[in-house]
């Protein structure tokens, strides 16, 4: 996030699109909620008329994965209604004629039709958001999971410089990460392109830093793979060995019946968990990690926040914090690591070589945490990014984009589109809520799907159906929701029964490689 | 500016009331419908003070500091007044502390304590008993309920989720949630504000029930497990055991609040089902191993691909759940071990 969650609470204006705030991140919709009540707009644009439209002062419900045609047709209207602000754009962005070139090419009217939400409609919001400025964007996965997710998130950034908003308090561009650390996890390198801190192997300066730091030689300048091919280097033996970490991939990617056939073929898997999962029947070792509680560390959430996890429990068993795994391991090719916890790690290692966290200290973060970039020991964390207009890197950079469709589109034989997410009592394969006697809540599965399309198939409040996609079929009870507009049926990959990714499109961005885990084409058949 | 409050000169800011300022200073007065997240209501009337140029009786909670105000909290007239506000209270509910989850952090407890009250007064039949246990995480004795509105205050201004409110009126006014439905048919979503808003044992935790008195308990403050909020959480643990989580009220980003999974998925960690030793698999079934035995081979493993078709032939996928710096060593581990960038974690889905 550009910005932080605190502003929520603040702010004039929230455009919030493609992010199910009250069941993925509640607390931050306490915020949204707060802010509404104090008389800010609340523009909710998303396929379903969630919760959160319940507080909205406009909601737009939007066709699944029609985000690029939106909002350029937004921009076309501020740009031919010459609301956008003109010497922000001027002064602190650039590419702008290329901008203006795209959206002017597709008429309001196509751009409606693309993303079933009117002419008039468009016009609203744009004007809305012109003279509610500044205002945050807010969204999640609904932008980011789709072929044209980093189309859809650069539409979003193009939106927000055009207003003005990026760089101010209580605006910009605030995408919410959907797991407590995988702001962390990127943060601290587990990518295959960059070192901690986002600096990339590539560059020699950096490779050079490292190993001296590390006390290596010879780190590898070639980014490596990312996590799709990885997995199909699997069954194509290009990958010989594989390391899953807390991941529960035979549950968690699209596709499961291409995940489990990749999975099989591995020649030898080391899973590293504190439970064992659909994963773990594919492993050869499984080494027993300390859970959250068991050892100390930090999360970074998504408000670049870095903030302690204390220890008040002993791991069970032989279970231990995995970064003693990671050490025994390295001891076992000759390096002995220095750092022996999670404050060393972090004091002695991450900050020192990371700049950008290089004055954040275990000692300074015993209360709240602080916000990254925190470069000394004096500096107080960075609330919100690239202040006055002052992108990091230099001038916004407007791109010029064109929507595409999903991978898969319903037709004849698949005519519904599935979109998948989180419910608000599970997390993810529920090893976690599964356990915590959250089953109370919500004991099992179900497919939302419209009351006009429940007519239609003839299906019955709590029926069982069978939801298919070309990649497999899951037998599901049904739920019809008014919320659901025609056409769409949604689900979550909570359970292994009826779990969405039985369905779910193995299609990625070509250079994010996010799966389009929010459409696919379906049919809905009546049991028996 | 300073005000003095009993002879003292204590440090006030312009917006502060009598009452944050003696808190502040650690200067007690009762006080059970002020909450500094959900503000004033003056309802409860216990906080009641002296102000010198000031009419009559004050409530503190509600009136804004000036310079050099004179306030007194402990005169005869002001603890009688206290006294007669907390003595009906305890008069007119079911407020039995030897069981109660509430005990040794209690509110009206610690106003009683304060002003010497060993029983009520005035003594009236016992009520009926009022438990609504019908929510998954939440028990409500509504005969503990002292009708302050913080939980009210909390579900509507804080969580916005508009569930509870009060109902009925005069002597039958009470807490509802939606159209008076019990709280487990309710359109609630057990996100706990309201339980941590109370003051009393009217809303508890049912996890906690009968695990610890609170004096037994430590308080851990973390972050929470679930989502990329980052919320900060305070865990009363006694021994290793979780015993509660509330949220940490004065913590960034958070401000006291969680949602359902943050305050009560926390039993996870004590699962039966935890693995507690490496596991290899032979012929198809997995079987114990001691760490040497597990490691040594994951090494041997490694070192044999490595030599036969190079470090890029082991790829590797973080857990976005872990720390910081478990990532950061397993990212290490790859790069500077192995040498291969194959890392990932699942920050693109």
């Amino acid at each position: 996030m550009t910005n932080s969650f605190g502003e929520y609470a603040r702010a004039k204006l929230l455009f919030c699109i493609g992010t199910n705030m009250t069941e993925a991140h509640p607390v931050a919709s306490y915020y949204a909620k707060q802010a509404v009540k104090k008389g800010a707009t609340l523009i909710v644009v998303d396929p379903r008329r969630h919760a959160l439209a319940d507080y909205a002062t406009i909601f737009a419900q939007i066709k699944v994965g029609s985000d690029v045609a939106f909002l350029n047709g937004l921009m076309r209207v501020l740009i031919e209604e010459e609301l956008y602000d003109k010497k922000y754009v001027a002064e602190c962005c650039e590419n702008f004629d290329a901008l203006k070139a795209k959206v002017l090419e597709t008429p309001l009217e196509k751009a409606a039709q693309i993303s079933g939400v009117g002419v008039e409609m468009l016009e609203r919001i744009a004007r809305t958001m012109a003279a509610n400025r500044p205002g945050m964007a807010i969204y999640t996965l609904g932008i980011t999971e789709h072929t044209c997710g980093k189309n859809n998130v650069m539409s979003v950034a193009n939106l927000q410089m055009l207003l003005g908003n990026v760089g101010k308090e209580c605006g910009g561009v605030n995408p919410m990460r959907g797991q407590n650390n995988v702001q962390g996890a990127c943060d601290v390198g587990a990518l295959p392109n960059v070192f901690p801190g986002y600096q990339p192997v590539a560059v020699p300066a950096n490779r050079e830093k490292f190993e001296k730091g590390w006390g290596v030689t010879g780190l590898p300048d070639k980014p490596g793979m990312m996590m799709p091919d990885m997995m199909d280097g699997l069954a194509s033996k290009k990958i010989r060995a594989f390391y899953i970490y807390g991941e529960n991939l035979a549950n968690t990617e699209p596709n499961i019946t291409h995940v489990e056939k990749s999975l099989a073929a591995a020649e030898f898997i080391v899973c590293q968990d504190i439970f064992q999962t659909e994963t773990t029947k594919f492993a050869h070792v499984i080494l027993p990690a300390a859970a959250w509680g068991e050892d100390e560390g930090t999360f970074s959430s998504s408000e670049r926040r870095v903030s302690l996890v204390r220890k008040f429990k002993t791991p069970p068993g032989e279970a231990r914090p995995s970064w003693w795994i990671f050490k025994e391991l390295a001891k076992r090719f000759g390096q002995e690591w220095p750092s022996c916890s999670g404050k060393e790690l972090w004091d002695n290692e991450v900050s020192v070589l990371a700049p950008a966290f290089g004055g954040i200290k275990y000692d300074r973060i015993q209360g709240d945490g602080l916000q990254w970039p925190c470069p000394n020991v004096e500096h107080p964390g960075t609330g919100f990014l690239h202040r006055d207009g002052k992108f990091t890197r230099g001038k916004g950079l407007f791109a010029a984009l064109d929507w595409t469709p999903p991978a898969e589109v319903p037709d004849a034989e698949y005519p519904l589109v599935l979109s998948t997410g989180r419910r608000l009592y599970h997390y993810h394969t529920r090893t976690q809520t599964g356990r915590s006697g959250l089953n109370q809540m919500l004991p099992e599965e179900f497919a939302d799907i419209s009351p006009a399309d429940a007519k239609e198939h003839g299906i019955a409040d709590g029926e069982m159906i069978i939801l298919k996609s070309r990649r497999g079929q899951v037998k599901i009870r049904a739920k019809v929701n008014e919320r659901i507009p025609r056409g769409l049926v949604w689900t979550s990959f909570h359970f292994r029964e009826g779990n969405a990714n039985w369905l779910t499109n193995n299609a990625f961005d070509p250079e994010t490689k996010t799966a389009e885990y929010k459409a696919c084409a379906v049919k809905i058949e009546k049991v028996g | 500016m300073n005000i003095i409050v009993n002879g003292e000169d204590l440090e006030a800011r312009e917006g502060q009331t009598i009452l944050q300022v003696a808190r502040e200073n650690g200067v007690f007065i009762p006080a059970l419908c002020f909450h500094e997240k959900v503000g004033v209501a003056g309802r409860c009337r216990a906080c009641l003070v002296e102000v010198e140029g000031m009419k009559g009786l004050q409530t503190s909670c509600s009136v804004p500091v000036k310079n050099g105000m004179t306030v007194r909290t402990r005169t005869p007239v002001v603890l009688e007044a206290q006294k007669l506000v907390i003595d009906l209270l305890l008069s007119t509910g079911t407020h039995d502390c030897l069981s109660c989850e509430k005990n040794g952090g209690c509110e009206l407890q610690n106003a009683a304590y304060y002003l010497g009250i060993e029983r009520p007064s005035i003594s009236l039949p016992a009520l009926a008993p009022s438990l609504d246990g019908t929510s998954a995480f939440v028990s409500v004795d509504r005969n503990k309920c002292i009708q302050c509105g913080r939980c009210v205050r909390g579900c509507q201004n804080s969580v916005v989720n508009n569930v509870l409110d009060f109902g009925y009126r005069g002597q039958h006014t009470g807490i509802i949630f939606d159209d008076d439905a019990p709280m487990g048919t309710s359109t609630c979503v057990q996100c706990g504000e309201c339980v941590q808003m109370c003051p009393v044992g009217a809303l508890t935790e049912k996890k906690a029930l009968g695990k610890a008195r609170r004096w037994e308990t430590r308080v851990v403050r973390t972050t929470c497990p679930y989502c990329g909020v980052g919320c900060q959480l305070d865990v009363h643990v006694k021994g290793e055991d979780v015993v509660r989580v509330t949220g940490t009220e004065d913590g960034s980003p958070n401000r006291g609040s969680l949602c359902v999974k943050g305050r009560f998925g926390y039993d996870f960690m004590y699962s039966e089902d935890r693995l507690t030793t490496p596991l290899i698999r032979e012929n198809g079934e997995l079987r114990k191993a001691s760490w040497d035995e597990a490691l040594d081979l994951v090494a041997a493993k490694f070192k044999k691909i490595i030599a036969e078709s190079g470090p890029d032939a082991i790829g590797g996928v973080s857990c976005a759940r872990s720390t910081n710096e478990d990532s950061y060593s397993m990212q290490k581990l790859f790069r500077a071990v192995l040498k291969t960038n194959n890392i990932d974690h699942c920050a693109r889905t």
